[in-house]
């Protein structure tokens, strides 16, 4: 009885719940799961440190090139950077755009279908973009590649000469462009939606079009959610592989003529170019190269979500 | 007195033309503007030689600008700039859709002339030139990302639950941030990651069937982990108040009530994952290698996996290039029809399989 009292009071104070043995199993089993995730994560960062210690370490005259692994590494960034900047520049105001129609434009019975086909591109493995870039969307910007270096070579991204089979980096760009849309566009349409409904009503209600209630009471409201999609997107961009790999045809070198049939590597596409036919030394090079994409894209993602974070903190709707 | 009586019929009369000022197009007028647009470019391209491309850029413009000078004439400023805008969101989307479209037409047309039953049952040993088939790499894409998924699964739901049942303090918002970090990690960087990994058991060069199960585990976790976690939460807190004022313990509210609450959306959310890492193939590429002969094997020697079997068809096809290269595309279409079926299986088990709230 007092036994039973005792456990009663228990009980009511929330704070120190009874757990019994199998409690205590399970919620140290999730636990142990959560912090198995983060250890993952560390360890990545870990094991990526200690097999490209040697590449580092190594005479300079070693590594393929004959200049370190910081000159190795430096153009791959380079067209890393440059790959992910044009998808970024396509699909940012696509992605806004498309977004904007699936919330507010498409009529409300069709909207969730136009976004499941939205979503589908995001389905569709890299290595099948590859292929379609190489085969389809190449050959079809030969024509433009040909009409911008006679008119457009006074701007150096235009300068030529124009490459015959379309693998350029513009050609790149274009095929990461439609892989980060999807996200980008996933992003945007969740906050675009989230807009108070008091804002639109109340803009429609003073006699704004549509137009100028999305540009007072969405855009503002959703601004810091289309930065963080989208940097999350440069995030996929940075560390895109095969399609990049496919399509791009590469010579090494850093340039900023994106439609030239000689174009700087990626990172990524580097890396499952030569990673199975290297050995020893190459392949801590390679890695060492895998160690810098994935500082980098950790620091994008980490201020993406940092962004997105911030604004969920302020907002309304939650 | 007097004065009133006359202006009151009169009242009405200013006041119409008052409304009546709003002019605007008629109801289709916008729709017509761009199509009269549409008209001149689908001329203008005619006249400089036919293509589709073409047509679509000229359209575009033209439609747009017609639109918009039409309305600014018709209608003011305003009213123009929003018809700007929806012609120019519209343009967008459809934009938006030539990829999806092309993409999927390419690979058809493409991938269709060897989808036979040799593709299915051979594998690539002694193949030169003609024949052949994926048999070894669907079977080897079956097993890997079934172990992926046999790791990934039971940690991920473990990490949701206690992201939604347990996690309170900094451990709950690191991990939350981290998984999100994690989502964006670049999939060959997870390939190196298991390279790394096992080359300190297994010394340099090592290929083998589970290191690709880690690697597509590293992407598949945070995936899991997340979508689970926006599942779990969408259970009812009445569901279990009710069960702990019964007096069940709360790993038994978890396992009674909360899971089944959320099985149907746990499951789409396990297939959306599997079909997100099924199509990866750069970290195949790096841990698991290719081979032509048939291996069932996950813990020894290189396996092939369908899209780096279809990578290696294209850029190797051998002599003569054209058989390789069928069976590359087959190899996508097979690849891209799994994963669409993956898709629509996710959806079907969200609709049959979602508790019947009775609302």
């Amino acid at each position: 009885m007092t036994s039973l009292d005792t456990q009663r009071r228990k009980d009511a104070q929330p704070p120190k719940p009874v757990r019994s043995p199998g409690d205590r199993t399970f919620a140290g089993l999730s636990t142990g799961a959560g912090i198995l995730i983060l250890l993952v994560l560390a360890g990545v960062a870990a094991f990526l440190v200690s097999e490209s210690l040697d590449a580092i370490s190594a005479p300079a005259e070693d590594i393929a090139g004959g200049e370190g692994v910081w000159a190795y590494v430096g153009p791959l960034v380079f067209g890393t950077l440059v790959a992910a900047v044009i998808a970024l520049v396509v699909a940012t105001p696509l992605g806004v755009a498309i977004a904007l129609f699936i919330t507010y434009y498409a009529p409300k019975r069709v909207a969730a279908t136009l976004g499941y086909l939205i979503d589908l591109l995001a389905a569709i493995p890299s290595v099948v973009y590859g292929f379609w870039g190489l085969a389809a969307l190449a050959p079809a910007m030969v024509p433009f590649y040909a009409w911008a270096e006679d008119n457009l070579s006074f701007i150096p991204f235009f300068a030529g000469p124009a490459s015959a089979t379309g693998r350029t980096m513009l050609t790149a760009g274009l095929v990461l462009a439609i892989m980060i849309l999807p996200i980008i566009s996933a992003i945007s349409r969740e906050v675009f939606s989230q807009a108070p409904a008091l804002h639109r009503e109340a803009a429609l209600a003073l006699g704004a079009t549509r137009w100028e209630m999305i540009k007072m009471a969405v855009l503002p409201y959703g601004k810091s959610g289309v930065i963080g999609g989208s940097m999350l997107g440069l995030g996929r961009a940075l560390g895109e592989t095969l399609a990049v790999a496919i399509v791009l045809s590469v010579s090494g070198g850093v340039t900023f003529n994106l439609i030239s049939s000689s174009n700087p590597s990626t990172i990524a596409a580097n890396i499952a170019l030569q990673f199975p036919e290297s050995s020893g030394l190459g392949v801590s090079t390679l890695i060492f190269t895998g160690l810098v994409l994935f500082v980098i894209t950790l620091a994008v993602n980490m201020l993406a979500r940092y962004v997105v974070n911030r604004r969920a903190d302020f907002s309304g709707a939650n | 007195m007097t004065t009133t009586a006359p202006t009151r019929p009169e009242a009405p009369e200013p006041e119409a033309p008052a409304v009546r000022t709003r002019r605007g197009l008629p109801r289709f007028g916008g729709t017509g503007l761009f199509v009269a647009g549409l008209v001149v470019a689908g001329l203008l391209t005619a006249l400089s030689g036919w293509s589709w491309g073409l047509f679509a850029v000229y359209g575009i413009v033209l439609g747009t600008l017609v639109t918009y000078v039409g309305s600014r004439v018709v209608e003011g400023p305003r009213k123009a700039t929003d018809r700007l805008v929806t012609c120019l969101v519209s343009s967008a989307f459809a934009i938006a859709m030539v990829p999806l479209v092309s993409l999927v037409y390419t690979v058809v047309s493409n991938g269709i002339t060897r989808l036979d039953g040799t593709f299915f049952t051979n594998s690539m040993v002694g193949v030169v030139g003609e024949g052949g088939g994926a048999y070894h790499a669907i079977m080897g894409t079956l097993i890997i990302t079934a172990l992926a998924a046999l790791i990934s699964v039971p940690i991920g739901l473990l990490a949701a639950i206690y992201l939604v049942e347990y996690g309170r303090g900094k451990l709950k918002k690191a991990l939350t941030f981290f998984v999100d970090v994690m989502t964006g990690i670049p999939s060959i960087v997870a390939g190196l990651f298991a390279y790394a990994f096992f080359v300190i058991f297994f010394g340099p060069g090592v290929r083998f069937g589970l290191g690709g199960a880690v690697a597509l585990s590293v992407l598949m976790i945070p995936v899991v982990v997340r979508s689970s976690e926006e599942v779990l939460k969408l259970v009812p807190n009445e569901l279990r108040e009710a069960s702990y004022a019964l007096g069940v313990p709360k790993w038994r509210t978890i396992t009674k009530v909360v899971i089944p609450t959320a099985i149907a959306g746990l499951g789409t959310s396990v297939t959306l994952a599997i079909a997100r890492v099924i199509g990866e193939t750069a970290p195949l590429l790096v841990i698991v290698g290719i081979t032509a002969a048939t291996n069932f094997d996950p813990f020894d020697g290189r396996m092939a996996t369908l899209p780096v079997y279809a990578y290696y068809q294209l850029t190797q096809p051998g002599v003569p290039p054209q058989f390789g290269i069928d069976r590359a595309w087959t190899a996508a279409l097979v690849l891209i029809i799994i994963v669409m079926a993956l898709n629509v299986v996710a959806r079907l088990i969200s609709r049959f399989f979602a508790p019947k709230t009775g609302r």
